[in-house]
């Protein structure tokens, strides 16, 4: 989240699109109940289903599964049009205002750069026009420019008409010119909205492009960087955010440093490949916070190797992994199944073993029998869990699942019992960034032992073969800091206190004139003591931190997690004093856009931060440096540019969101059939990977989940299997009557990787669309079920049915939209 | 078991109760905004574990609710009901459970002395210990609340967790629930707070949003603001609900004679084959779609 759960209780108007946050995120949700109470504030769902959250609704709106793009553009194109966009906003604060190089356009579906035969774009080719006599970049601060962002901007979106929007979503023009006129409400100084979505926008081929529209549309209403507005991620997992936080992909490492590369051989390649080069431009400096990156690097890489990691020794840089390959989930079982890599130095062996912890790949991969199919194909299996999950127990999956005769998998399984989240100490960080601390509340049964023990005594173990016995590259083990008290069980507070950092030397400030040598040195940090800030980490070995974005949550002053003093001066929801916020305990990210060119709040009743003519006050914690005059620097300091990018021109897939159809399409692309789908998205070609057509499988589906469950756990929990007691599909009526399905039979639905059976749900909710001027039915099913857990209780893997598609940018698996058709179900075999 | 330090305001089959009138206590009552219930039944839950009560067996039969009505074991249970409005679908959630009359029919139709009563605060509550099982407070409900545990041989309900109430809590299910639309406090309180959102209802284009307290009954220790107040049935709430005749009557003339207890409940049992004919398993609902 940009901003955080309580502060949506400061939006005027609240876009629940892309998730069910009523649903999966109830008690975050309170705070969108809390601003419709007490500001009146509209919810506006836009969804699918009419779920839970669309039953509390002001405005309700029935999109086509993965049609978002088009929903959100048209949005953009209303905004523009009628002028409903906050203007100074994006004058000050967007790089509306920056001329795009010659090269630049979109014709037919794709954008300038594109190869066909790596299917992929070259982004030079959406470059900033750079300035040789300035030696920065053009801009136009009218934006008048035919090649300036703005324009170009208005020109994309111009096709996506309200009735293009009909065509493309399915949503009836009047609905959608409502929500985008309540939508646009906001699109001024007076007024704020926030945009929250889930896995409903990340789970598709074209997930990241669905949050740039949203972004987009946000920069452009001038509502990032303000009390109640933002984009805001709802996370799904009590702690997937302190997950991603600390590394949880394969190409970032914590605090979202790259993972180094393999053709990045030494520390001084890397930093230059990954350290931004500042692009002053517009009025304004830019901050350009990731020229930090050596400090943050450095430091790094001194609590992993502690001492071992000198200057001379690039700081243990080459024992580091190097990523040579795609990584990623779907690669990663593609490859564990066909026993082959693609690397960058050739083809090698598929991974032979797997190390599985709180996660069930079994149930949670897109196209399940390959996922079992993969898993059959290890020669080693380790599972740590708190339940034996469908992973541990694969090999007697039945057939239908993909599993082969239990006489033909030669895996070896181990399943670590392991302690639940009550069951010991350790910190969440939650969805707005707070990274809270929890204490045990029972012990755990059995012979289970906490994650850190098991890995810990795995590390051990490691540490003692290799020391023992030798091998390649040992430096990589033997050289990692293992210092916590009791070795074999590390403290998590201990932890938690390296993760922070701390000064490995005395800390100067350094001298105003290097020149002086008489000046008094300021001493900041002495040697041991933990750090305050990321502002004080070093890149010449004399700070450690694993993670610069915590640092402050573990100060001199102690556990700042463990904080709980809920007064809120400002009334905003802002709670300092209440555990750590990461970055620097501020709330707002991006909060400098809260105030206006002379640092005014844009609304005086809801601050961000100020400029009270010598700094930046609160309420919340400044971000742009505090004694920046208004002006001096841009206000979005991660970006080397320092705007808002209305355009992106980074990413995989085009700088602009354009609307793609799924990887398997109900329909010929509107805008382009030539190019119906995303051309940056990837296959995969075993006998697993099919993909129906939309002839054969003529009925959108999609999958989600139930407030009552969580994941593929809570099939273990009488209390809660009683809630939801089974597998069921809910169906559209009309769709049920033409098929002759009644509401509580068995009904069948069957994709080109499988098929799956369960109770019908006859529904209104789901309703009859038209969609390209025909007629579309989409169905769908939560995902809860496998064929483990409590004895009645057991229910088909949603995941039979999803494609192996995925996001062109984070491979994140196309959960969300796949075709199927519908059948009766087979009678019950009787019990 | 009766809540010691409560005092009892009424109860049944007896002349009257044993207020001393002493100690003055408000009336409390639960607050339910059903325009921002989100059917999460995080109250379902707390209910079954503050009050110790299984695990009730169910199935997936096409709905979203847990069960097809309140259980002798289920004492709260969330009602899912799609309505098409002109303005476009509904999905409509009420939190079921008993609804506390101040004029409690099951009270007023239970022939066994003391074993329902009616504490000070308006808490309506069934004495299993004076409780002889004979079903007839079922007759009394215009809710359809009060459930026969063949276990127990006992009638079980919500008690608005009277023992947690007492010590100055709220119930488990007010203290469960993550949206804020459930509030406890007094009575008066929470019809302050009903009538508020009421009134941005109205604002907000629900013209029939209103908070049902109902008179019949002489109001309700739940008050529920429902957005189409103009069709309570819609909620599973009947519009007018009153305390049957036959129970009245029951409660005016042969109540005083109370202490004969055993006469009173032959009458009773008359009464109530007379009305419904013999006693029915609950196999009365209707078939729904999704839910
Ligand atoms: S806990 Fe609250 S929001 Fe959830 S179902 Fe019960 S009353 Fe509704």
């Amino acid at each position: 989240m940009t901003n955080g759960w309580v502060d949506i209780k400061n939006a005027d108007v609240i876009l629940a699109m892309g998730g069910n946050p009523a649903e999966n995120h109830p008690c975050g949700f309170k705070w969108a109940i809390e601003a419709k109470k007490t500001r009146n504030a509209k919810l506006v769902v836009v969804d699918p289903r009419f779920t839970r959250t669309a039953a509390v609704a002001d405005v309700y709106a029935q999109l086509r599964p993965g049609s978002d793009i088009a929903f959100l553009n048209g949005i953009i194109r209303y905004a523009i049009e009628t002028k409903r966009f906050h203007e100074d906003y994006v004058k000050l604060f967007t790089n509306a205002p920056y001329i795009i190089n010659e090269k630049f356009a979109f014709d037919d579906g794709l954008f300038s750069g594109w190869d066909d035969t790596s299917k992929s774009y070259d982004k030079s080719a959406w470059a900033y026009q750079p300035n040789p006599t300035t030696n920065s970049y053009d801009v136009d601060p009218t934006l008048q420019h035919p090649r300036c962002v703005f324009q170009l901007l208005k020109k994309h979106v111009d096709r996506y008409t309200p009735e293009m929007v009909e065509r493309i979503t399915g949503t009836p023009k009047e609905t959608f010119l409502n929500v985008a006129k309540v939508v646009t409400s906001t699109g001024n100084a007076e007024r704020v909205g926030t945009i929250t979505y889930a896995l409903g926008w990340t789970q598709h081929s074209v997930g990241v492009q669905m949050i740039r529209a949203a972004a987009t549309l946000q920069l452009l209403l001038g509502n990032v960087g303000r009390p109640g507005g933002g984009v805001n991620a709802l996370r799904g997992h009590s702690n997937i955010q302190g997950c991603t936080d600390m590394g949880g992909t394969f190409e970032i490492l914590s605090g979202y440093l790259a993972t180094p590369r393999s053709e990045l051989p030494d520390l001084d390649t890397y930093l230059q490949k990954v350290t931004p080069t500042t692009l002053n431009s517009q009025a304004w400096a830019s901050m350009n916070y990731w020229q930090n990156y050596p400090k943050l690097m450095v430091s790094l890489l001194k609590s992993i190797y502690g001492k071992a990691a000198t200057k001379e020794n690039d700081f243990g840089y080459s024992w580091l992994p190097k990523t040579d390959g795609n990584y990623s989930w779907m690669y990663l079982f593609d490859e564990m199944y066909r026993g082959s890599s693609n690397r960058a130095g050739g083809v090698e062996p598929g991974p032979e073993g797997l190390v599985t912890a709180g996660m069930n790949p079994a149930s949670i991969g897109p196209n399940a029998p390959k996922m079992v199919a993969a898993l059959s194909k290890l020669k080693w299996l380790v599972v740590v869990e708190n339940y034996e999950i469908e992973t541990a127990t694969f090999w007697k999956a039945p057939a239908e699942y993909g599993g082969a005769p239990v006489a033909e998998i030669q895996t070896e399984v181990f399943q670590l019992p392991a302690s639940g989240f009550a069951e010991k100490d350790g910190s969440f960080t939650n969805s707005a960034r707070w990274v809270q601390w929890k204490w045990k509340a029972v012990d755990a049964p059995g012979q289970s032992k906490t994650d850190q023990e098991i890995i810990a005594r795995i590390f051990l173990a490691v540490r003692d073969l290799y020391q023992k016995e030798g091998g390649a590259l040992p430096e990589a083990v033997l050289n990692v800091a293992w210092n916590y008290t009791n070795p074999a069980s590390p403290d998590l507070g201990e932890v938690l206190r390296e993760i922070n950092g701390k000064a490995l030397e005395d800390l100067f400030e350094p001298p105003k004139d290097p020149k002086d040598l008489k000046e008094p040195k300021k001493l900041i940090k002495a040697a041991g003591q933990q750090l305050d800030s990321f502002g004080q980490l070093r890149a010449d070995g004399s700070t450690s931190c694993g993670n610069w974005l915590y640092t402050g949550c573990y100060t001199e002053a102690g556990n700042n997690t463990q904080r709980r003093n809920n007064a809120d001066p400002s009334g905003l929801g802002m709670f300092h004093q209440w555990t750590f916020s990461w970055p620097a305990n501020r709330r707002v990210m991006y909060n400098r856009a809260s105030a206006d060119a002379a640092g005014k709040a844009w609304d005086p009743t809801r601050p961000g931060i100020q400029w009270n003519g010598e700094k930046w006050g609160g309420p919340d914690v400044p971000d742009i440096a505090p004694d920046s005059p208004p002006g001096k620097f841009g206000a979005f300091i991660m970006l080397p540019e320092g705007s808002g990018r209305l355009f992106a021109p980074v990413l995989a897939d085009g700088p602009f969101a354009e609307h793609y159809e799924s990887v398997e399409a109900a329909i010929q692309n509107p805008l382009h059939p030539k190019v119906t789908s995303n051309p940056a998205s990837r296959r995969f070609s075993t006998k697993f990977d099919k993909y129906g057509t939309a002839a054969e499988y003529p009925i959108v589906c999609t999958t989600y989940r139930l407030t009552e469950m969580y994941h593929y756990w809570t099939k273990n929990t009488g209390r809660l299997n009683q809630l939801q007691p089974g597998f069921f599909i809910e169906l559209p009526e009309q769709l049920a009557k033409e098929n002759g399905i009644a509401n509580g039979e068995q009904v069948r639905v069957i994709s080109a990787r499988g098929e799956v059976q369960g109770v019908a749900m006859v529904t209104k909710r789901l309703g009859p669309m038209v969609v390209d001027g025909k007629p579309l039915w989409h169905i769908g099913f939560p995902i809860h079920w496998g064929y483990t857990g409590e004895e009645g209780h057991l229910g088909p893997l949603a995941n039979m049915l999803t494609p192996s598609a995925m996001d062109a940018n984070t491979w994140t698996p196309e959960f969300k939209t796949f075709l199927v058709r519908l059948e009766k179900g087979r009678p019950l075999k009787s019990t | 078991m009766p809540i010691q330090g409560l005092e009892v305001l009424q109860s049944s089959a007896s002349l009257r109760g044993q207020n001393t009138g002493l100690r003055v206590l408000a009336k409390v009552s639960k607050y339910i905004d059903t325009s921002t219930c989100i059917g999460c039944k995080a109250c379902e839950v707390a209910c079954q574990e503050w009050n110790d009560l299984p695990v009730v067996p169910t199935q997936q039969v096409g709905t979203y609710q847990t069960l097809p009505t309140l259980q002798a074991d289920f004492w709260n249970l969330i009602r899912f009901n799609e309505q098409e409005f002109e303005g476009g679908l509904a999905w409509l959630m009420r939190k079921d459970q008993c609804m506390h009359c101040a004029d409690p029919g099951c009270l007023a139709a239970c022939p066994a002395p003391g074993a329902i009563v009616q504490y000070a605060n308006g808490i309506v509550d069934v004495n299993a210990e004076n409780c002889i099982g004979c079903g007839l407070c079922e007759t009394g409900c215009p809710f359809d609340v009060p459930r026969f545990s063949a276990k127990t041989g006992k009638m079980s309900k919500c008690t608005l967790c009277v023992d947690r109430v007492d010590s100055g809590l709220e119930p488990a299910c007010i203290k469960a629930c993550p949206t804020g639309c459930l509030h406890f406090g007094t009575k008066e309180d929470m019809v302050e707070l009903g009538h508020a959102r009421v009134k941005q209802l109205q604002a907000n284009g629900f013209a029939n949003a209103m908070l049902y307290d109902p008179p019949g009954v002489g109001g309700t220790g739940v008050v529920t603001v429902l957005a189409h107040g103009d069709k309570p049935e819609l909620y599973g709430l009947p519009k007018d609900p009153r305390v049957p005749l036959s129970v009245t009557f029951s409660k005016r003339i042969l109540k005083p004679l109370g202490i004969f207890a055993i006469g009173a409940t032959l009458v009773g049992l008359f009464t109530h084959y007379v009305r419904t004919g013999p006693k029915k398993p609950h196999d009365d609902n209707p078939p729904r779609t999704g839910g």
